[in-house]
């Protein structure tokens, strides 16, 4: 009756395996790398990157010994893996001066980085160390909030500017079009002109409801965003927010930042590794830097850039390709006119384009502009690091009223797509400010790996030692279906990346002393059943499935609060949460199931069982 | 080994009655003490700037508080945390100023004092995060009470229900009046911790239940209160092994795991005794007093139709 299947030893044998080969990265540390990442927006960092780095090194006979490529939301970073720091110190200069020529104007930077040590044949299989949390490793962590009624107001104010130019566009008479607080309004001096203007502007804008009404002696129309409407401007400021962020926080050279959005209105940024917060900050908080400015293409001018000096009122910039542009001193329009850049393509060539949305202000200044300049080039130039550079410089073709312009000329799709994102890169969709911020030192993230793990340690060993004297060789079945227990708690953890944080680590311990509970109840169940005269075989039988019933009735109860934890804890409390969630379910299997298998391996086969080592079994007398 | 040789079944149930009023009395006084003198809260819950350094040799606190007052704060704490060389500086929320500046200015001005004193960890928390963390709190707490009662209503029977989550919120109770009576820091981890223990002493207790129900089925002739008896002997052992072991395990965290850990481990500590004093004395009893029969747990083998007995 003691004896199990061969499909179920295979089954925790199995288990076994697979959690002995998930948990094994977490045990190799971290050996140096150089971390290559774009040092401008218009940088791609691709699998191209990484090959051409590994030439680089090939060519001066270093030897890395692993590479990797990670896509960290849109932009990439290539990672170079080696056997000591001095290798390390040697590769990155030389990836440095080849990749970057003009140090004063760097395409990439190249970072001293540590990366996981674990051999690739365990990265192939898909095993990677947990992800250590701020509290353990040191960094900064911050929650930012973003204002979404900054978003708002501004989508209003370019929807004023849409109204305008359909009533324009279809001649109809108005006296005003404004934002008013957080809805369009529309004036106008008779009935008839509002109703025939409502009309038209449920046509022009179906993602607007408008209300008429009257103010004074004028007639009204308010115009406000639909509830889904909403939504979908707050949503994309969210995403392009974390889009920008992305793009800055690649600068600092960090290693595996944390930016994700949290709840409907915030964003979390974590920097492991990073000190400088003020630094940190500084980069967060940057202002858009995009400008309008017209190229001078005339004679004189390009006489002047042959000769590689630069005329009064001009100014010089180089293109994406590298190569110079003259540009006029003045500014035209700069990011804050600029709404929304979005790739398309053209209706009637089928061409690939970047489509912009100025704001009221922006559009009236290019309806002026671009009617005294057609034929001119417009250059738009992305400033960062202080830097300038031309994106894209566009030839004009006609008068753009309306604040809506189409670029388009030679470009592919994908190249459309890079131009859009840069142009909305330089500028955050709505203001954010700072509501929580940590900053752990990496000397206290030491202290904390090591408190934790050596409570958990000393701890383990404290109930391994008093349970197997307390139980003999059931006790040594119970210690070794814990050390399971934790092998399997961390190799899925491992497998679902998850972060693992102090918080996480006093979960791992308290796990252990609850999962004691499991075999606790087995045991004395087995020796109950001793007690009432059942021979051995049959005591472990009933012992165990006794027992389950409420150990299953048990765990459930635990399992609700960790799910609770889990539904509404943030930050810490969720850290705990996920690791005592997955710690009551292999907890489970390993005390039901492995305690089992290795009771059953060890006892099953003798038929005639006189005894089984479960400590003492001492019966009551019979009065 | 073992430590319990029972004679023969210990009448738990006598003294139910005083015990439940001492019961009572601890938790009225718990209450009592978080009506009146309320949580130390963590910075989490309140808002505010967290600053803690590391000095070289041990911490002039003094001279700290002093160069703080010199920047104007009047409602700061300064104290050390850990080791003497460890100091943990707390500042409210100051319009206008945000957590950069507040730090930037207190290093300053400690370094002014001593050159070799070390920024180890920054954590600033807006008003409005404290608020909802509370919110979210609470919700956990009610959630994981609802949840586990609808389970043990349809697990067991409503009167064990009833009287498991009661015995279970007296645990809770008495951590928390426990926190507020010594005024210890109640933070995010001595909230999970107070969680983490309201499942773990549902989990005692609902031991304690199956085996009540077990023992109704078995034993047909014996009466409630005996039944009781009989069921809470039968796991004492148990009900000590286990507690025993996660104590080892939870005082290996308060002495080793570092002052993060120590009042998480504080809370589960009171929490795994009040656990098994509540689950033997107090929910049991309450079942008592409720009126628990045999009917209600076990369900009779023929079904005679509509008039079985709900309880």
């Amino acid at each position: 009756m003691n004896r199990y299947p061969l499909w179920k030893y295979l089954t925790v044998l199995a288990a076994l395996i697979v959690g002995l080969l998930y948990t094994l990265p977490n045990f190799y540390g971290e050996s140096p790398a150089v971390q290559i990442a774009g040092a401008k927006t218009s940088t791609k960092v691709d699998m191209g990157t990484m090959t051409r780095a590994e030439q680089i090194l090939a060519e001066a006979g270093i030897q890395s010994t692993g590479s990797s490529f990670e896509m960290n939301g849109p932009v990439g970073a290539v990672r170079l893996r080696f056997d000591s720091t001095d290798t390390q110190l040697k590769a990155k200069d030389l990836i440095e001066k080849t990749l970057n020529p003009d140090p004063q104007d760097p395409d990439y930077t190249v970072a001293l980085n540590l990366m996981s040590a674990s051999p690739n044949w365990l990265s192939a299989l898909g095993a990677h160390p947990m992800y250590l949390g701020l509290d353990l490793r040191g960094g900064v962590h911050f929650l930012l909030q973003v204002d979404m009624q900054g978003a708002l107001t501004s989508r209003y104010d370019s929807m004023a500017g849409e109204a305008r130019t359909a009533l324009r566009d279809a001649k109809l008479k108005y006296e005003d079009v404004e934002r008013n607080q957080l809805s369009v309004r529309a004036t106008f001096a008779t009935a008839e002109a509002r109703d025939a203007a409502a009309e038209e502007l449920r046509r022009a804008m179906p993602e607007v409801t408008f209300t008429p009404g009257t103010a004074g002696d004028t007639y009204t129309l308010d115009g406000a965003l639909s509830a889904s409407a909403i939504t979908q401007v707050q949503n994309n400021a969210l995403k392009q927010n974390i889009t920008t962020l992305h793009n800055r926080i690649n600068e600092l050279g960090v290693a595996e930042p944390v930016i994700q959005q949290q709840g409907a209105d915030r964003i979390v940024v974590q920097l492991p590794g990073v000190q400088d917060v003020a630094k940190a900050k500084e980069i967060l908080g940057r202002t858009a830097t995009l400008e309008i400015h017209m190229v001078d293409d005339s004679p004189t001018a390009t006489a002047a850039l042959s000769s590689g000096t630069v005329p009064f009122g001009l100014v010089r910039y180089n293109d994406r390709d590298g190569r110079p542009i003259l540009l006029r001193r003045q500014v035209i329009l700069t990011g804050e006119n600029l709404q929304d850049a979005q790739p398309g393509r053209d209706q009637q060539t089928q061409q690939p384009t970047v489509n912009l949305t100025l704001d009221s202000k922006g559009a009236r200044i290019f309806r002026d502009v671009t009617r005294d300049n057609i034929g001119k080039r417009m250059a738009i130039v992305l400033f960062e690091n202080g830097k300038g550079e031309v994106v894209t410089a566009p030839v004009i073709r006609s008068e753009i009223p309306g604040g809506q312009v189409q670029i388009s000329g030679s470009m592919t799709a994908q190249e459309a797509a890079d131009i859009s994102l840069l142009l909305r890169a330089g500028s955050l969709a709505a203001p954010m400010h700072i509501i929580e911020e940590r900053t752990i030192g990496p000397s206290l993230g030491a202290a904390n790996i090591r408190q934790g793990f050596d409570s958990t340690l000393y701890g383990f060993a404290a109930i391994a030692v008093f349970i197997i004297l307390y139980y003999h060789l059931f006790g040594l079945f119970s210690t070794l279906g814990l050390s399971f227990n934790v092998l399997l708690l961390l190799a899925v953890l491992s497998m679902l990346q998850a972060t693992l944080t102090l918080p996480g680590i006093a979960a791992i311990a308290l796990t252990l002393g609850m999962a004691i509970d499991a075999n606790v109840l087995i045991n004395e169940r087995i020796r109950e059943e001793l007690r009432a005269g059942l021979p051995p075989q049959q005591a472990i039988h009933l012992g165990f499935d006794r027992a389950w019933a409420t150990i299953l009735d048990s765990n459930l109860t635990s399992l609700i609060v960790g799910v609770a934890l889990l539904a509404f804890g943030t930050g810490p409390v969720r850290g705990f949460a996920v690791v005592h969630c997955i710690g009551i379910l292999t907890s489970m299997f390993s005390s039901v199931v492995g305690v089992r298998a290795l009771a059953n391996l060890w006892y099953g086969r003798q038929r005639k069982l006189k005894s089984i080592s479960i400590g003492q079994v001492w019966k009551p007398k019979q009065d | 080994m073992e430590f319990f040789r029972i004679h023969r079944t210990i009448p738990f149930m006598r003294h139910a009655l005083i015990l439940n009023l001492i019961s009572l009395l601890t938790f009225i006084a718990a209450v009592v003490f978080i009506a009146t003198r309320g949580f130390h809260l963590s910075i989490e819950f309140t808002g505010g700037t967290v600053i803690e350094v590391h000095y070289t040799q041990s911490a002039p606190v003094g001279e700290i508080r002093t160069a703080i007052e010199g920047l104007g704060y009047s409602d700061f704490q300064v104290q050390n945390f850990g080791t003497s060389q460890d100091v943990m500086i707390r500042l409210p929320v100051r319009p206008g100023e945000d957590s950069a500046k507040q730090s930037e200015t207190v290093m300053t001005a400690l370094q002014a004092q001593d050159a070799g004193v070390q920024l180890r960890r920054v954590e600033f928390v807006g008003p409005q995060v404290g608020q909802e963390l509370l919110h979210n709190g609470l919700m956990a707490l009610l959630f994981v009470v609802v949840g586990i009662m609808i389970y043990l209503a349809v697990r067991f029977e409503w009167k064990l229900a009833a009287s498991c989550a009661l015995a279970n919120l007296h645990d809770v109770v008495i951590i928390l009046g426990f926190f507020a009576f010594f005024q210890w820091e109640f933070s995010l981890s001595v909230l999970a911790g107070v969680l983490a223990v309201l499942g773990y002493s549902v989990n005692e207790s609902v031991v304690v239940m199956d085996r009540i129900r077990e023992n109704f089925r078995k034993q047909r002739k014996a009466s409630v209160r005996e039944i009781i008896n009989a069921s809470i002997t039968q796991n004492i052992s148990r009900t000590i092994i286990t507690h025993g072991s996660t104590q080892m395990m939870v005082l290996s965290m308060f002495f080793f795991g570092g002052p993060t850990l120590h009042n998480f481990s504080l809370a589960l500590t009171i929490g795994i005794w009040f656990g098994i004093y509540s689950s033997v004395f107090v929910a049991a009893a309450l079942a008592m007093w409720m009126g628990i029969k045999r009917e209600d747990l076990v369900k009779p083998v023929k079904k005679d139709g509509p008039e079985v007995e709900l309880g």
